[in-house]
C-alpha cells in the first residue's frame, strides 16, 4: 500500500508524530543523565575555585592546566576553603553550598532592582588567605566567567577563566595557562581606586614584569574577548567592593 | 569477496579528493574559517561531522520514503538537531572535559551545509547502507580539508602544532625566532582560511584539469 505523502493531512500527522517522538527522546536523555551533568558541573566548580588560590595538579613549566582530580576534589575542597559567604546587603552569612549560588542569576536580579546574593570564599594554604571572588561577563560570542583570588593587600594571587563559546586559537585561550599566570602579582587598586586589570594591547610588556600597571598583555586576535575579560574584573571587584574594604582596613 | 563493492568504495573515495565536499562542492565552508585557527579543534570538528553525518544519513535514508516532501527540510534538520543534542547530552554526563571542548562546535555542526546537502542529495535517495558510507566519505573528505588547514594556519600563525611549539618561543626568542622569524599573525583571522581553502583548490585543479569548469 502506498502512501500518499503529498497530502496535507498526512504531513500534519507526520509532523505531530516526528515532535511527539523526538520530544520524548530528548525529555527522556536529559532527565536520564541530569544527576550525571549535576555531579560534573558541582565538580568543575570546586576545581575552578581551587585553581584559582593555586590548588591545582600544574607543573611548574607553564604548560597546560591540570586540576585537582575529579576524585579527590571534594576533600581538597573542603580542605582548603575555610569559609564559604554569603553577601547579602549588608548581612554576611556562612553556607556550605554557597559555591553552587548561580551568579548569573544573581547579576540579573541586580540589573532588575531586586534583592541579591553573592558568594565568596576564604581559602587558606600555608598560612595565607586567599579570598576567592566568582565573575561573570560577556566575551564576544557567550559568557565568560572565572575566579579571581585576592589577598589582604588587594593583590592577586591567582585567576581562573573560562568560556561558553569563544573562537579556538583566538578568545578561546584565556582559559590558557600563559593568559591567567599573568595576572598572579597584579593589584586591583590603582590608589585607591578599584580599577581592576585591563587586558591591554600594546603595553610593551609582554612578558608581564610590570606588576603595577594594572595592565596584562592582550591576546593577539582576541580584542572583544580581552576586553569583556577586563569588564568582567571590574565589575565584580566593584560588587564586592563593600566586603574587600573591610579586609583591607585591617 | 571484497567487503565493499568498487562503487562502494566509490562513495567513501570520490569526496577524499574530486568531488570534495569542500574544495570542488564549496560546502560547508563557513565552519571550515571559524574553527581551522587550531589543529586540535580541527580533528574534533572532523571526528563530530563524521559521526553525525554518518548516523544521520542512515535516519534519513530509512525515513526516505515516508518524509512528506514540503517539509523534508525541516525533519532533516531536526534530525540533525537532535543528534548533535544528544551526542552533546552524553559528553556532558560521561566525558565533560571533551564536551567542553566541543561546545562551541554543537551549532556549527547543525547548520553545516555539508550535512543538509547530503540529505538532501543523497540520502532521500538511496538505501541506509550506501547512504552510510556516502555520509562517511563526504565528513572525511571534509575532515582532511580541515585538518590541512588547521595545520598550515597553527604552525603558521602561532608556530605551534597540536599546542606544541616547534619553532621554539617568540616571546623568549629561541630556536627559529632567534633569527628573526615572527608569528604571521594573520594566519589566525579567519579570512586566512579562505586564502589556504584557495591554494587547495588551485593546487587540486591544476592537478586534475578534468575538474575546471569549461567557460
Amino acid at each position: 500500500m502506498a502512501i500518499d505523502t503529498d497530502k496535507n493531512v498526512y504531513t500534519v500527522v507526520f509532523a505531530a508524530v516526528m515532535v511527539v517522538v523526538v520530544g520524548s527522546i530528548l525529555a527522556f536523555l536529559a532527565s536520564g543523565l541530569r544527576p550525571n551533568i549535576k555531579e560534573n558541573e558541582r565538580f568543575e566548580k570546586q576545581q575552578n575555585i581551587l585553581y584559582a588560590m593555586g590548588v591545582s595538579e600544574n607543573g611548574d613549566d607553564s604548560g597546560s592546566v591540570n586540576f585537582v582530580p575529579t576524585d579527590k576534589v571534594e576533600d581538597e575542597f573542603s580542605q582548603y576553603i575555610k569559609e564559604q559567604l554569603v553577601i547579602e546587603g549588608d548581612k554576611i552569612s556562612q553556607d556550605d553550598e554557597a559555591f553552587l549560588i548561580d551568579l548569573k542569576k544573581q547579576l540579573a536580579n541586580i540589573k532588575k532592582g531586586q534583592d541579591y546574593k553573592l558568594p565568596l570564599f576564604i581559602g587558606e594554604k600555608d598560612d595565607n588567605k586567599y579570598y576567592i571572588i566568582p565573575m561573570y561577563g560577556k566575551g564576544l560570542w557567550d559568557a565568560i566567567w572565572g575566579f579571581i583570588a585576592l589577598d589582604e593587600t588587594m593583590t592577586v594571587q591567582g585567576v581562573y577563566f573560562d568560556h561558553k563559546g569563544e573562537t579556538p586559537g583566538l578568545g578561546a585561550n584565556i582559559k590558557m595557562r600563559y593568559f591567567m599566570d599573568d595576572f598572579e602579582g597584579e593589584s586591583i587598586l590603582r590608589g585607591t581606586q578599584y580599577a581592576g586589570i585591563s587586558v591591554a594591547k600594546g603595553n610593551n610588556d609582554p612578558l608581564n614584569k610590570r606588576k603595577d600597571d594594572n595592565a596584562v598583555d592582550a591576546l593577539a586576535g582576541a580584542t572583544i574577548t580581552g576586553n569583556g575579560v577586563s569588564a568582567m574584573i571590574k565589575e565584580s571587584v566593584q560588587l564586592y567592593k563593600p566586603y574587600l574594604e573591610t579586609i583591607r582596613a585591617k | 569477496m571484497a567487503l565493499l563493492s568498487k562503487k562502494d568504495t566509490n562513495l567513501i573515495m570520490d569526496p577524499l579528493a574530486d568531488n570534495n565536499p569542500i574544495t570542488i562542492q564549496v560546502l560547508g565552508i563557513c565552519s571550515a574559517l571559524a574553527i581551522t585557527a587550531e589543529l586540535m579543534a580541527s580533528v574534533v570538528m572532523a571526528i563530530s561531522v563524521v559521526f553525525v553525518l554518518g548516523v544521520g544519513n542512515v535516519v534519513i535514508s530509512l525515513m526516505r520514503n515516508i518524509i512528506p516532501s514540503k517539509i523534508r527540510i525541516i525533519v532533516q534538520l531536526i534530525v540533525v538537531a537532535t543528534l548533535v543534542i544528544i551526542v552533546d547530552q552524553v559528553l556532558k554526563a560521561f566525558a565533560y572535559e571533551l564536551s567542553k571542548t566541543l561546545a562551541v562546535f554543537v551549532g556549527l555542526i547543525i547548520t553545516n551545509c555539508i550535512i543538509m546537502g547530503r540529505f538532501e542529495a543523497f540520502a532521500l535517495a538511496n538505501g541506509p547502507w550506501r547512504s552510510f558510507l556516502d555520509g562517511i566519505g563526504n565528513s572525511l573528505g571534509y575532515g582532511v580539508i580541515l585538518v590541512i588547514v588547521g595545520f598550515f594556519r597553527e604552525l603558521l600563525g602561532s608556530g605551534t602544532l597540536f599546542g606544541f611549539p616547534v619553532f621554539g618561543d617568540p616571546i623568549m626568542k629561541t630556536g627559529l625566532y632567534a633569527t628573526g622569524y615572527e608569528n604571521n599573525g594573520f594566519m589566525i583571522i579567519p579570512p586566512a582560511a579562505l586564502i589556504v581553502v584557495g591554494i587547495i583548490i588551485w593546487v587540486q585543479r591544476s592537478r586534475n584539469p578534468a575538474l575546471l569548469e569549461e567557460n
